[in-house]
Parts: C-alpha cells; structure tokens; sequence
C-alpha cells in the first residue's frame, strides 16, 4: 500500500474556492459523526456500568449466572477460534494454490455467512440438527446432543465467522512469491515444511489479525446462538443472552456490567487488530 | 499457478487429501445447513410458503426491513465516503485512534448495540430530555431501531472504499484542479467515478448486513407486532408461537434476497477482474 501523501504536504495548485475550510469542514463532519454514533452511544453503557463504583460492578458480576455465561463464551470462543484459524488457513491455502473443479463456487460459498442474517443461519443449524430432524435423532440415539448444548454454540460460531480467517489471509497468499517455495522443494523439503518454514512466517499477522476478528465476533454473536444453545442459566447461556435477560428482567445495572466485560475485551482486540496491520504496513514500506 | 506446489507425482496425493478436506469441511459447515432450509420450507407445498409470506404480518415486517435497510444505506454510503476521504487524504492528530474506532460495530455485540440506545434514549437517559422536548420517540419506536441499524452497518462502505482511494493516489485530482475544476466538480467527475466499483461493493454489504440485523433492534424496537417487527424478528416469534412454515418461509426468503446479494456481489468482482 502507497504511503499517505495529504494534498496539503504538495505543492499543487488550489481548487476554486476556499481549500482549507473545505478540508476543515469534510474532517469536522466524519468525527461529529462517528462521535454521534459510536463514541457517545458506547459511553452511555460504560457510564451506566461504572455508576455503581467498582464495588457495584464486582457485585453486578459476582454472580453464578453471570460468570457461567461469561466463561461459556469465552471458552467456546477460544475454541471455535482454533478450529476457524486452522481450516479457514487450510481453505485459504487450497484456494490459492490449488486449481480443481467447483472452485469458484466453493470461492462464493465461503461468503455466503457474511451476508445470511444469523438468525437464519441459527435457524438452519436447528432444521439439520434438532432433536426432531433426522440426523439429530440419529445423533441422539448414538447419545450425541448437539443442539440446545455447548457444541451447538461452537458450530454456530463457526458458521458466521468462517470467511474470516479465509478471507485475511487469501490475499496475503496470492502476494506470497512462489519462487521461495520452489526453492524450498527443489531443496528437498516437504511440503509441510515448506509451509512451515516459508510461508507461515509470512501469513502470521494474517492469520493472527483473523483469529482475532473471529474471537471478538464470537463473543458478541447472539442471533445464531439464541435459538440452538438452548439458553439454560450456568449451562448454555452466553454472555450476550444473559444481557438480553437482564435487559427484559429490568436489571439494566446488571446488564450493563456485563456488557462492560465485552466491550472492554472487544477493544482490546481491535486494538491489538490495529497495530498489527499497521506493523505490517511499516514493513512493507 | 496450478502445479506451484506439486513437485512430481508425490504431492499429487497430499494435493487430493487437501482439497478433499476443504471441500468437506465447506460443504458440511456451510452448504448443508443452507440447503436443509429448502425441502423443510416447502415441505408443505410452494402455496402455503406464498400465502404465508403475503400475510399482513410478514409484510409490513418486510417492508419496515427494507426500509431500515435502504436508510442504512444511504448514510452510510455518504458519511462512509467522507469519512474515508478524510482518513486517506487528511492527515491529523488522533488519526489512529479514529481509524481503530471505525471497526468496533463489527465486533460490539448487537444486544449492547440495541441496549446502549436504550439507555441513551430512555428513562433517565442523556439525551431523554432533549427527545421529550421535541416530542418524539427513539426507544421502541423506528428512530431507535434506524439508529441500531446504522451503527451495526456503519464500517462497510469505508472500509471498501479507503483501499481503493489509496491507491488512486491524487495524481487526476490535482490535474483537475489545475485545470481549473471545483473541490465539489473533482469529486463528482474523478474521485467519486475512480471508487464507484468499491462502494458499489460497500453498498451492497451494507445492505446485506442491516437486512439481517436482529440482536440490536429486538432489543432497542421492543419487537412491537405490526410496529417495529423487522422480518427476523417475525421469524423469531413465528418460531416461539409455532407457526413453523410462516418462520420458514420467511427465513428462506431473506436467505434468498441474500445470495442474491452474493451473487451481485461475485458478478461485479468478475467484471472487476476483466477490466
């Protein structure tokens, strides 16, 4: 990517009419409107979670049912994140280097949880695997309980953030100069240790910027997981559906402690997101 | 590329083994679950899936859908567009931090989304007075859901756009003012033409995105029947009541104007390509 040059910085010539307030005016509208929109909105629930002081906080979260929802969504978050960084790599590694029948449809089927509402893709998930359907019958005589279980949370979660980590790391692997694997091969490696030793040092901030898109999606998703979890306090309720509880039971206090938690994990992460990609952009410079 | 990483007939099996896994891991995950929603749909026949989608219920929920969408659309793509003008061209104190802000709608649960305009516009909220006064309602009415709906669509446009503004670089502009054009006539006749591909793309994510949107509005709508049901929350309340085709039908038909999207979406990559 080319390096940032503001007009400003250049000598050119000045449009008609009077640069500099225009250029004032674009910037004071972006940030009113994201101040609006995301700063001040977000500010509200932190406030309405810290009214309490500290001490209200610990007693807001030093709950059964809120602990258990917490750590249910960490947990299943940590290893649906494993799962979705280890195959979506795989799918990226197979879509760019390998040429075989029905890859471009295969290509578009990885967006298609991107832009299918997550209720409906919970909804799917309950058709193939409810207790009445048949494979769930199926599954549930083997004594496999899917749904309204943690499992249920994980495939759910794998579902919508699957084109993640594909889609971060694809167009690292198509830059990727192929002559360095060559040179791998023609040295004897295997192709393990080629990816190993030359191509996953490279795909790394790729790979990491989309294990942690994917870990700070799931700990919010609430759509496809309200209908499969089943939803059972300490058991099967995340911490999303747990503030949706609070929220209907007229607890906003308590809500919003817990949505304090999330929100402060999910700045963390795109925070961490932030550098990352910027490391990589000094790099390439 | 097609033989890049096949060095004799070895690879020829591990190349198998690869692909095969991919396939089936896509086809279970993904393929599957989508296609189950078809035969369960029209299990009882393609005219109870038609009369329940015409019922007054499904479509003044569909309608409300579409048009939060579209007003999601709209200024997203205009303050989408200023905001990457202004974070590619603009250099500024704090740029950084407005850069890292723009992605939190993608990681913020939609429950808090919903929630936080609930406690910024309802009893005792900060902005609860100024409302009041103007004698409007934001909580469990559509000003409230429009809100959500923004916030949770807000980072797609931008996000396409900034890459491709970028690397157009500021070479025509500055020709077009020295020929003597306008701030507002460069935009419209070289900036806005050379991005029109991405945030055609951006759009059209957007639209997706606040199409299916449920956490958020459920929460901050009240999911008033006939008021502020959306389409997934119909679907929702089909599912809890039993109306099991009425839920169905619904979902398939917004998975349908989903892959139609896709499909927009895949059509204008591949033009994107041939060009």
């Amino acid at each position: 990517m080319a390096v940032v040059v503001a007009p400003q910085q250049v000598p050119i010539p000045k449009a008609r009419g009077e640069r500099p307030w225009g250029a004032w005016g674009l910037r004071t509208i972006a940030l009113v409107y994201l101040a609006l929109m995301i700063v001040v909105p977000l500010s509200a629930v932190v406030a309405e979670g810290l009214s309490g002081g500290l001490g209200g906080l610990w007693h807001d979260l030093n709950k059964f049912s809120a602990q258990g929802a917490l750590f249910l969504t960490l947990w299943t978050g940590a290893i649906m994140t494993v799962i979705n960084v280890v195959m979506g790599t795989l799918t990226a590694y197979v879509l760019v280097r390998y040429q075989f029948p029905g890859k471009a449809l295969l290509n578009a089927i990885i967006d298609m949880p991107v832009a299918i509402p997550t209720l409906v893709s919970g909804l799917m998930l309950v058709i193939l695997l409810g207790p009445q359907e048949v494979i769930g019958k199926w599954l549930d005589a083997v004594g496999i309980h899917i749904i309204f279980n943690w499992p249920a949370i994980v495939i759910a979660l794998l579902f919508t953030t699957f084109p993640l980590v594909v889609r971060a790391v694809q167009p690292v692997l198509e830059e990727l100069e192929i002559d360095q694997e060559e040179a791998a091969y023609s040295l004897g490696a295997t192709q393990w240790q080629t990816f190993r030793h030359v191509m996953l040092p490279a795909l790394r901030p790729a790979v990491i910027s989309g294990g942690l898109l994917t870990f700070a999606r799931a700990l919010g998703e609430f759509g496809s997981i309200v209908l499969v979890a089943g939803n059972l306090p300490g058991k099967t309720l995340t911490a999303p559906v747990y503030i949706l509880g609070e929220i209907e039971s007229g607890s906003p206090r308590s809500a919003s402690a817990m949505s304090l938690v999330l929100l402060t994990i999910s700045f963390v992460m795109i925070i961490l997101l932030d550098w990352l990609q910027r490391r990589r952009m000094a790099r390439r410079d | 590329m097609a033989t890049a990483a096949s060095p004799g007939k070895r690879m020829a099996t591990s190349q198998k083994v690869l692909i095969g896994i991919v396939v089936l891991y896509v086809t279970l995950l993904v393929a599957v679950p989508v296609l189950a929603l078809f035969p369960k749909a029209f299990s009882h026949g393609l005219v109870a899936v038609v009369q329940s989608l015409v019922q007054k219920d499904a479509l003044v929920a569909l309608r409300l859908t579409v048009l939060l969408a579209l007003i999601a659309v709209v200024i997203n793509a205009v303050f989408g567009l200023v905001l990457a003008m202004v974070l590619v061209r603009q250099n500024f104190w704090g740029k950084s931090v407005v850069n890292a802000i723009i992605n939190l709608p993608f990681v913020v649960s939609p429950v808090i989304v919903g929630f936080m305009f609930l406690v910024l516009f309802g009893k005792n909220g900060w902005f609860e007075p100024v409302v009041n006064s103007l004698g409007f309602r934001v909580v469990f009415s559509w000003p409230g859901m429009m809100l959500a709906t923004i916030f949770v669509s807000l980072p797609f446009v931008c996000r396409e756009v900034m890459p491709v503004l970028q690397e157009q670089g500021i070479e025509h502009e500055q020709a077009a003012y020295t020929l003597g054009a306008s701030r507002w006539q460069t935009f419209w006749r070289v900036t806005l033409p050379g991005v029109r591909r991405a945030l055609l793309y951006g759009v059209t994510l957007t639209f997706a995105r606040a199409m299916g949107e449920f956490g958020a509005i459920m929460v901050v709508g009240g999911a008033l029947i006939g008021k502020t049901e959306t389409s997934t929350l119909y679907i929702f309340r089909a599912l809890e009541e039993r109306m099991y085709v009425a839920g169905y039908s619904a979902a398939l038909l917004l998975a349908v104007i989903s892959f139609a999207t896709l499909i927009l979406l895949e059509l204008s990559k591949r033009r994107e390509v041939k060009d």
